[in-house]
């Protein structure tokens, strides 16, 4: 295969990354932009959605039942975890910056071990929902990936509207401009805090069960998404939207390219000196605003 | 402090010390070799301290600073026949040249960025560990023993296999990052970084360039846990990428944590107890790991103090 092709095959693999990226990382970036925290557990959401899909597959019958199964069950079980860690753990430590990192530290080995027993160390794979190949003049290319690029765009976009035109969307974007002016017009600042943790685990819950039928599903599968997630949230600025789609993209679609030419790991690497770089020339991000 | 109260801090630690050295003619042979690796991560809890408890700035990628002195003592012995004297000094000019680069970047960030950046510089680096696996044979590692000569110390020589060599060494490594903290705290650099701790531009009005200070800082606890990572590497024979991995850069966090934090004693404290938890549980389940969730988590909601911490405000509020 000459370089043409070759290009045009890393981009293809990069925007289906940049998609399911951006949906993992705006669950990271929305739950620090309100809440100005940190979840290192995110990641263990993730995991969890493709370990769900992979339970939900295997009670029913066909891939595509499976499939729109997990799609709804998942996200539904994880969210109704994170409220649960929400409610037991960080409102009692007052979402306090470091101990909510260290409780979401906590929360990840917690939830990774549970997995490990429950689950096993085993690699499990799901057959996809749909099974087509998009033929190119130079090669074929699986078209579930392309149905993942759709879902996860319609998902980006019912979000954005979320925040745009719902009262939930006008509260939290309240709460981020500022939580004590959006407190005294009657913001109910816990409830909010509350629906932004669960949707932010749901964001990453609904990209693991997308993930599943291209990836397996493993108990230490939610490392990358987690790390990816931080590149790309703070190239993109801590707690802005359109910083992390931006950088989804950028992170994504290098990560593509690198993984095709070179290896995976070397573009693991490569991503990092982005960052490293974006922060010598602005180190608040790209879309950041200065914040101490 | 008054001259009553600084010599009761001085027995205490000293006292320590001394325990330390006498509990090795009286440990059986498992836990004697338990406790000098417990006094090697110790060292490395200690450094990591002093950039958390100094300055404030949490980090979660000191694994690469350990395993950097693990390397970088590691690699000339295996490769170039370095004795161990030499590797030390290898090893700790690694860790503190990574935390210098790694400092001017990374110090342009501050809080919960400072945080996220050292953790990916961290995954880079294990990452690079695994990727020129020619070099470190990656996840595998490497064994230094019938590579690193025996120790000559007058007249004597001793071999690195030697039980109460890896003790007396790991004691040593101990006691001089024990002292160093503590003169630190006591001098007047010291000062300076906990009042960038307590509020940095009200330092920086003072005139003290807080950056300076901070990345001094950094090298510092940097070289501390380089130093602890090339004895480990010394004392147990083995170098790998294992240790570059986010789980080392959490321990020291936790080890801190549990045994309590800003206090001197509680990074040993802390190593020590959960290394005998992680232990007792590996024994019991491969779901080990589970042990370091559940103890974050019970610290944060219930100890936020850690033990030595809790101590200090119930009983002796003199504890440094």
């Amino acid at each position: 295969m000459s370089f043409g092709p070759h290009l045009f095959l890393a981009l293809l693999e990069g925007t289906v990354t940049a998609f399911v990226l951006a949906l993992t990382a705006l669950g990271l970036s929305l739950v620090f932009g309100v809440m100005r925290i940190v979840n290192v557990a995110h990641g263990e959401f993730f995991m969890l959605g493709a370990v769900l899909a992979w339970v939900c597959a295997s009670l029913v019958g066909t891939p595509v039942a499976g499939f729109l199964f997990a799609l709804i069950v998942a996200p539904l079980i994880v969210g109704a975890l994170a409220l649960a860690a929400d409610r037991l753990v960080l409102r009692r430590i007052d979402y306090h910056p470091e101990g909510t990192i260290v409780a979401t530290i906590g929360l990840l080995y917690i939830i990774q071990q549970a997995v490990l027993t429950l689950y096993g160390p085993e690699a499990r794979p799901v057959t996809p929902p749909v099974y087509f190949t998009l033929t190119f003049p130079w090669f074929g290319y699986s078209g579930y990936k392309l149905v993942v690029a759709a879902i996860s765009a319609s998902l980006l976009g019912a979000t954005w509207w979320l925040l745009a035109h719902t009262r939930l969307g006008l509260y939290m974007r309240a709460a981020q401009q500022d939580l004590e002016m959006a407190q005294a017009f009657g913001v109910p600042a816990r409830r909010v805090y509350a629906m932004v943790f669960a949707l932010g685990a749901m964001l990453a819950a609904v990209a693991g069960v997308l993930v599943v039928p291209i990836q397996q599903a493993h108990y230490l599968m939610g490392l990358d998404p987690l790390l990816l997630s931080f590149i790309v949230v703070i190239i993109g600025g801590l707690g802005s939207v359109k910083g992390t789609l931006v950088a989804a993209f950028v992170v994504g679609i290098s990560d593509g390219i690198v993984s095709v030419f070179f290896s995976p790991t070397l573009a693991k690497i490569v991503a990092t000196l982005l960052v490293a770089a974006v922060l010598v020339v602005r180190p608040g991000g790209l879309f950041g605003e200065e914040r101490a | 402090m008054n001259g009553h109260a600084a010599r009761r801090v001085l027995t205490l630690h000293l006292g320590v010390i001394v325990l330390l050295f006498l509990a090795q003619f009286a440990l059986p042979d498992y836990h004697h070799t338990n406790v000098a690796r417990i006094m090697v991560l110790a060292a490395y809890a200690l450094g990591y301290n002093i950039l958390l408890g100094y300055t404030g700035l949490m980090s979660l990628g000191h694994a690469m600073f350990f395993a950097a002195g693990m390397y970088g003592a590691g690699l000339p012995v295996y490769y170039l026949g370095f004795g161990a004297a030499g590797a030390l000094v290898t090893g700790v000019a690694a860790g503190m040249l990574l935390a210098a680069l790694f400092g001017l970047v990374a110090l342009r960030t501050s809080g919960v960025s400072f945080l996220i950046v050292s953790l990916m510089f961290a995954q880079a680096f294990y990452l690079a560990s695994l990727y020129f696996n020619e070099i470190t044979l990656g996840d595998q590692g490497f064994s230094l023993s019938g590579n690193l000569a025996p120790l000559e110390l007058g007249g004597a020589s001793l071999g690195f296999h030697e039980p109460a060599l890896k003790y007396n060494a790991a004691l040593l490594l101990f006691t001089a990052c024990f002292l160093l903290s503590l003169g630190l705290r006591l001098s007047p650099i010291g000062r300076v970084l906990i009042a960038i701790r307590e509020n940095e531009e009200r330092t920086r009005l003072f005139g003290y360039d807080s950056m300076r200070y901070k990345l001094l800082a950094l090298v510092l606890s940097g070289g501390l846990a380089a130093a602890a990572g090339a004895t480990y590497a010394l004392l147990f024979s083995y170098v790998g990428s294992t240790f570059a991995s986010i789980l080392f850069s959490i321990y020291p966090l936790l080890w801190r944590l549990l045994g309590g934090v800003g206090t001197i004693l509680g990074p040993l404290v802390g190593t020590g107890l959960m290394f005998y938890l992680v232990d007792i549980a590996s024994g019991i389940t491969s779901a080990y790991l589970l042990v370091v969730g559940v103890v974050l988590v019970v610290l944060i909601l219930w100890f936020p103090q850690g033990i030595m911490g809790t101590l200090r405000a119930k009983w002796l509020p003199w504890l440094p």
